[in-house]
């Protein structure tokens, strides 16, 4: 019989905090800016210089592990990870290895066979490095260090993980999590959220693991799971074939499907971490943990439990809506504004969706306010534009948040109540096209219809379908 | 004692290239430290908390307010060479 294999996966996680400032120093962290104008002789590691350590870090990093069941470590250190490479101005990254902040925790994710605990080994706090341009004319590098000193957590799980599912489900809660607490927008196109994936197999059965691998450049879910999965089968055909996974960092090439080693063998990783002397120990007390607890919001699985209860909305519209936190205070918002929250839902899903679709942008970066969106519903409710129109402004709003009322006063949007303007227009129309009015007459229901458009388009959609339907029906019988 | 694998070790380390006479003369401070050092041993530590830090400071922290504005100019004049507003540096690989 063949034999039959297990995958066994242990994920490092780094997470790129929001802070405004860098770990160490006042230098911004926002993104995009000309090369090395956010860097001081701290970041740039020049001798001398002192690190000072932003209290926000330490505070989001308590959230994250706090939400992720873990203990706090109420006596934490910073260590040096020494290396030589030059997106690492220091020669050393301030980092955490004796005393990481958050240690022994776990999250669950949904697998088919139910509820999974992942467990977190750790979670700590340290900085990120500058970014090394590869130059197109010259036999030279160059460095950036605006990135240089960005506050970074590495979530470090236990080898809990099985396939590819269960990674991208622990994934998913993390991100969902740590999006929840404000801490990180997580995208991993843009290298805010990065995953390395220790993998390594065994038969079933087996209580020893086999000896694993650790897969590098993984910045979309797919390329994880293909990653997993090729180097699953990488690792079962050199064991079939009588030989040996060697313990090695591998660079997948999500292009080529395949991964290579990264590092040779004369490239000795001997980090020799020492305790950081130039940063103070940090002390974390009861009171403190229990202020960041009491300030955690309420995550995703409670929220959803609390619109089922709450609000009468399809389970894929909860599914949705809480995907994201923003969406969902938006939504929570609109529909106390509103008291329609099957409508403001309705917006969210349809065309809000859409949009977001079209511009490739992700729930986080809407930009219209609750107030607008309830204004918006409010006036397709009281029958002051239809809902053509309504969808034709929501556009507008969606791009720039404007005052639905306002920018309907200044186009001139509203719905025509005008009787006898829509008489005239109903009566052109009718005129206009005598085959659907035989047709209708005939006992054709459905060409009424096609004369309903006709005065809508007539009326620039400004006139309201309701009554455009009853009026047409009226001149038609006589 | 330091042999002649863990100087050469030391050396990929640091990224030094020594020769065998500078080597030798290396090898042999670092005994010394080493001996030095190892006087420490001899006491009894027992109970006592490991330190990292000589002063009794702790919670030392900043608030996450940006200080610094654009002070490219004057960083890279601490580079060894400047391109496009960029440290140059020896071409290096992934």
């Amino acid at each position: 019989m063949e034999k039959q294999y297990e995958t066994v996966i242990g994920l490092e996680v780094h997470v790129e905090l929001a802070t405004k400032t860098k770990i160490f120093c006042g230098c911004s962290t926002a993104f995009g800016g000309a090369p090395n104008t956010h860097t001081c002789p701290v970041c740039t590691g020049m001798p001398g210089s002192l690190p000072v350590l932003n209290k926000q870090v330490v505070e989001y990093a308590l959230a994250v592990g706090i939400a992720a069941n873990c203990e706090i470590n109420k006596s934490c250190r910073f260590d040096r990870k020494n290396y030589f490479y030059p997106d690492n101005p220091q020669n050393y990254q301030i980092s955490q290895l004796y005393f990481p902040i958050c240690i022994n925790g776990y999250v669950e994710i949904e697998t088919p066979s139910g509820k999974k605990k992942v467990g977190i080994h750790e979670i700590h706090m340290e900085e990120d490095a500058g970014k090394l341009i590869h130059d197109e004319w010259e036999e030279v590098s160059l460095v950036d260090y605006n990135r240089s000193g960005v506050p970074l957590i590495e979530i470090v799980s236990e080898p809990d993980m099985r396939n590819a599912d269960e990674v991208i489900a622990y994934l998913e809660k993390l991100r969902e999590t740590i999006q929840y607490i404000g801490a990180s927008d997580c995208k991993l196109q843009e290298g805010s959220m990065r995953a390395d994936v220790n993998i390594s197999v065994r038969e079933e059965g087996a209580e020893e693991f086999g000896t694993r691998t650790e897969m590098k450049n993984l910045n979309s879910f797919k390329a994880i799971t293909r990653a997993i999965e090729g180097e699953r089968a990488r690792q079962i055909a050199l064991l079939e074939e009588g030989g040996e996974v060697i313990q090695e960092t591998r660079r997948w090439d999500d292009a080529k499907e395949c991964s290579y080693p990264m590092r040779s063998k004369e490239d000795a990783q001997d980090y020799r971490y020492f305790p950081e002397p130039d940063l103070a120990p940090v002390e974390i007390d009861d009171a403190w943990i229990l202020r960041i607890k009491s300030s955690l919001p309420e995550f995703r699985d409670a929220k959803m439990e609390r619109y089922r209860k709450e609000f009468v909305i399809p389970e894929y519209d909860i599914s949705i809506i809480t995907a994201s936190k923003h969406m969902a205070d938006l939504f929570e918002a609109a529909a106390a504004i509103s008291g329609q929250p099957k409508k403001v839902s309705n917006w969210l899903m349809g065309e809000t969706l859409r949009l977001l679709k079209e511009k490739e942008m992700d729930a986080e970066d809407i930009r219209f306010s609750p107030e607008n969106l309830a204004e918006l519903i409010g006036l397709v409710d009281e029958k002051v534009i239809t809902t053509s129109v309504a969808k034709e402004v929501f556009e507008v709003m969606f791009e720039n948040n404007v005052s639905p009322k306002v920018y309907v006063e200044e186009k001139g949007l509203k719905t025509v109540g005008d009787a006898d303007a829509l008489q005239k227009t109903v009566e052109e129309v009718i005129a206009a096209n005598p085959q659907s009015v035989a047709d209708y007459r005939n006992g054709k229901e459905k060409a009424i219809g096609f004369l309903v458009g006709q005065t809508m388009k007539a009326m620039q959609g400004k006139a309201d379908p309701g009554m455009v339907n009853s009026l047409l029906k009226e001149l038609l019988v006589k | 004692m330091i042999t002649d694998e863990i100087m050469e070790y030391v050396g990929i380390l640091a990224k030094l290239e020594l020769s065998p006479k500078e080597k030798e003369a290396a090898g042999k401070d670092m005994d010394s430290m080493l001996q030095y050092i190892d006087k420490l041993n001899e006491l009894d530590t027992a109970g006592v908390e490991p330190m990292s830090h000589v002063f009794p400071v702790k919670n030392v922290f900043r608030e996450d307010v940006v200080t610094n504005g654009d002070d490219r100019e004057n960083i890279l004049q601490n580079a060894p060479g400047e391109k496009d507003g960029m440290f140059v540096v020896p071409r290096t690989f992934d």
